[in-house]
């Protein structure tokens, strides 16, 4: 049995200590909110927060996050009203919305660690694939919030 | 914690399951009770007593904006209160057996819009003039006496007011008015203004609304591998190698081409499929490898006896004459589309009814195949709408994710979710056509362009999607953008030496536009150069007689500022090429590292869709149109070895990222005398502008894609 503590709340999984995080919480816990895109860590589709750092659920096994604190997008706000959730909003950022929950993860973490980030600090930190072609208005809904 | 879900969680995780498909306005059980007994005005609209508005979409979202911009089609005529419309997805058994009521499903092409806005302003308009009818019996006034205003019946002499709740009951009962005059665009207030995506706050909150979330009670995961070859079968298995590994229930060989592997849970599929031994036949082209498939192609550049295109004067004459000529080949690789959501079906199968959940653009092709496999009549099949992770032409009609889920189901008894890992997605696909194109063309003394030769040779998607219409003749499809080649040369001809491989194909997001979009528009820049001119000026010159090509020429040419003085480095160039029944012009600036690679800086797009429904989605699928050409010319290739695919993951077959994304300018020049496709076109212009705007910066002619195939291996930044 391990225990995982995914936003804030404990959970208890039977589950081989190697199985990928990502799958344990789309199969084993329901969360489907972090995507399985690619599995070899190169889409960040199933991007979490370990720690408040972003990471890829689909080559974490579960093993090394026993004792962290994972947030899942579920987790990053109960309402939507987290300032990258509303800035994702107002820049009506998602075209089909499937690659977003791990491009707002991996913004949100970036926002945490540099409030004001350039364009530098996000073509470094954003590394996540959007096939509909959002960029632009996801570097303009991080760049909002930076002047908030 | 058992696998089986908890009550608590699979509560959480079921609004796709629970049936209805109501994004971002799930209603309490009483309020469904009554939005099913609310009777219809027409097909396309249910008004509740509350006065909520449903109207009923028959396209597949996919992030294209179908589902915000097919109502606002409605509620324009409607005179709808646009905050009260919830728009809800059709259910196709019903479509199938109302005799096809919401008109098409397939979300193809560009089509959703262009096709379905006059019979859905209509079903808006008649339906408003029905609930003015009623009103007025209400009032015992004549109709003409009564109005109509965000979804506010007033009669205008009294001032008396009715909310459509109120009669829409009655207005279900009045006739159907024979005619119904629609609004000129200039009287718009809900068309051509921007509204929000109904569903985007439900995707930024990583709600479940694609078909790989589904959780249903006691399901099962099936991980799946087909043959690595186009034409292989499976010869055999062995399943006792992994039938004890953790989770897992059976394998299972699916209709001689695959095997899954059913387990507790897909990681625990995938990975027991992944140590299965299986032997596969390859098949009769197992020893087909890419240099094979490229000569074979380019053997269609010289053939002899090629098929007829179209044909205006006599091109070989002039071309003799010429007193200059120049010539030039092209090529463009398979492509592959690999959306976001991998393809994937969930399948529910017992004796009274197939239930289905899959990613579609086409959710009547869903419900032939789920009853097709199942054996049943489409009476006894619920397909759930789902929202799909992207289509990009994908998801069109080859579904065979479909049919595998149903037999998963139908053999293990319960309810089955079939994944393909990527390198499935991949290797599985129905790709953007391999093809190449050689030029001619010839000038006069005065440099004047007098004739323009282009053979095509490649690989048609009717060879691959619907053979029995190819047997008939040719794809005078392959040959779009040369067919109706808008540039004004007196002397041209077009034909085909279509080359069919045996990799199959299929419609990738701008299909043949894409490859013959990037082919003419270069050898444009070619002929102007050989001309001495500006390929801006020399484009103008050639569409005098093609107003709506010049008009959005000129637009995106004075919106970029062509010909402006640029940083050091960093150069421009343009392309235009109309398709789906839109214009479209770019002008991009590059630069290019010594090693060859270049650096996007901007892209300026200019589009005339002739009427625009909602502004800010044809912006955001035309800044999306740059990403996709550029992944493709930047990086795209799919080649064949042994009878399969090569590549096999975002690894191997790369995406521009944020890093190399440009910023993007999008210019609405809307004519208002058509309604064209927005999708799609956005696309095509942008690898020549690229390419166009790289030789002006090294002086050297890319005529072969990917890009970083003709560069040097990359160097430090």
């Amino acid at each position: 049995m391990i225990t995982l503590t995914i936003n804030g709340q404990n959970h208890e999984v039977e589950v081989d200590p190697s199985t990928p995080l990502l799958w344990v919480l789309r199969d084993k816990l329901a969360m489907t909110g972090t995507k399985f895109g690619c599995g070899i860590a190169q889409c960040g589709a199933c991007t979490v927060h370990i720690n408040g750092m972003a990471a890829r659920a689909c080559v974490t096994p579960v093993s090394m996050v026993t004792d962290a604190k994972i947030t899942t997008i579920e987790g990053l706000s109960t309402d939507g009203s987290h300032p990258v959730q509303a800035a994702w909003v107002a820049h009506e950022v998602p075209q089909c919305g499937y690659c977003q929950p791990g491009m707002m993860m991996a913004a949100a973490a970036l926002l945490t660690q540099k409030p004001n980030p350039t364009d530098a600090d996000i073509d470094a930190a954003i590394t996540n694939i959007c096939r509909c072609g959002t960029y632009p208005r996801v570097r303009a809904a991080i760049h909002s919030i930076a002047k908030t | 914690m058992n696998f089986a879900l908890n009550r608590r969680l699979f509560l959480q995780a079921s609004t796709v399951a629970g049936g209805g498909f109501m994004l971002g306005f799930s209603l309490p059980a009483d309020d469904a009770e009554a939005a099913a007994a609310a009777p219809e005005i027409n097909a396309w609209i249910v008004i509740q007593p509350d006065d909520t508005i449903i109207v009923r979409v028959a396209h597949s979202e996919m992030g294209q904006g179908a589902f915000t911009a097919l109502p606002m089609m409605v509620a324009e005529e409607l005179n709808a209160d646009w905050a009260k419309v919830k728009p809800e997805f059709i259910n196709p058994t019903e479509h199938v057996q109302r005799n096809r009521v919401w008109g098409g499903t397939a979300t193809v092409g560009s089509r959703a819009v262009r096709t379905s806005h006059e019979y859905l302003r209509k079903a808006g308009a008649s339906a408003r003039e029905m609930l003015i009818a009623a009103a007025a019996q209400q009032w015992k006034a004549p109709a003409n006496e009564v109005r109509a205003e965000k979804s506010v019946l007033t009669h205008t002499p009294s001032g008396r007011t009715l909310s459509y709740g109120k009669v829409a009951s009655a207005a279900s009962r009045m006739p159907a008015p024979k005619d119904v005059v629609l609004k000129p665009h200039t009287e718009w207030t809900i068309l051509g203004t921007p509204k929000n995506r109904v569903e985007i706050p439900d995707k930024v909150m990583g709600k479940p609304v694609f078909a790989i979330d589904v959780r249903l009670p006691d399901m099962l995961f099936a991980a799946i591998e087909h043959s690595p070859a186009f034409g292989g079968k499976l010869k055999r298995y062995h399943e006792k190698a992994v039938a004890k590994m953790p989770g897992v229930r059976a394998v299972v060989p699916l209709f001689d081409t695959a095997v899954a592997v059913v387990a507790d849970s897909y990681f625990e599929a995938s990975r027991a499929l992944t140590v299965l031994p299986i032997e596969w036949d390859r098949g009769p082209n197992g020893n087909v490898n890419h240099a094979d498939v490229l000569a074979f192609v380019k053997s269609g550049l010289t053939a002899t006896d090629p098929l007829e295109g179209a044909s205006e004067g006599d091109v070989v004459a002039a071309i003799a004459k010429g007193a200059k000529v120049i010539e030039a080949e092209y090529h463009a690789p398979f492509l592959s589309h690999v959306p976001m959501e991998p393809q994937n079906a969930t399948a529910r199968v017992t004796a009274d009814l197939v239930e289905i959940w899959a990613p579609t653009q086409n959710i009547e092709a869903t419900l032939n195949l789920a009853a097709k496999a199942a054996g049943v009549d489409i009476g006894k099949v619920k397909v759930h709408p789902v929202m799909a992770g992207g289509g990009f032409g994908r998801r069109g009609g080859q579904l065979e994710y479909v049919p595998e889920a149903v037999e998963l189901s139908k053999r293990l008894g319960k309810p089955v979710q079939v994944i393909w890992s990527r390198e499935e997605d991949i290797r599985q696909d129905y790709y953007r056509p391999i093809s190449s194109a050689k030029f001619k063309a010839a000038f006069d003394a005065q440099n004047n362009p007098v004739a323009w030769d282009t053979r095509i040779a490649g690989q048609s998607i009717m060879s691959t999607v619907n053979p029995d219409a190819l047997k008939k003749g040719t794809d005078l499809g392959f040959l779009v953008c040369f067919t109706d080649n808008p540039y004004d040369v007196p002397n041209r001809r077009v034909d085909f030496g279509m080359r069919n491989t045996h990799v199959p194909v299929g419609y990738w997001r701008s299909v043949n536009h894409s490859q013959n979009g990037y082919f003419r528009e270069c050898f444009v820049d070619e002929m102007a150069e050989a001309a001495g001119m500006d390929p801006y000026q020399f484009r103008r010159k050639l569409l005098a007689k093609a107003p709506k090509q010049l008009a959005c020429l000129d637009a995106a040419a004075k919106a970029a500022g062509w010909g402006r003085t640029l940083p050091a480095g960093v150069f421009q160039g343009i392309a235009q090429v109309d398709g789906y029944g839109s214009y479209v012009a770019s002008v991009v600036e590059a630069s290019v590292r010594p090693d060859g690679h270049p650096k996007v800086h901007r892209v300026v797009t200019a589009i005339d869709c002739g009427h625009v429904v909602n502004p800010d989605t044809v912006k955001a699928q035309t800044e999306g149109a740059v990403a996709w050409a550029l992944s493709a010319a930047l990086y795209g290739e799919i080649t064949i070895k042994n009878g399969g695919v090569e590549q096999g993951n975002y690894h191997d077959y790369p995406m521009v990222k944020m890093a190399e994304m440009p910023a993007v300018e999008v210019v609405l020049v809307p004519s208002y005398d058509f309604w064209g496709g927005v999708g799609e076109p956005g696309a095509p212009p942008v690898t020549p502008a690229l390419l166009n705007a790289m030789y002006k910066a090294t002086g050297r002619r890319i005529r072969n894609l990917p890009i970083v195939k003709e560069a040097q291996p990359r160097s430090a930044d």
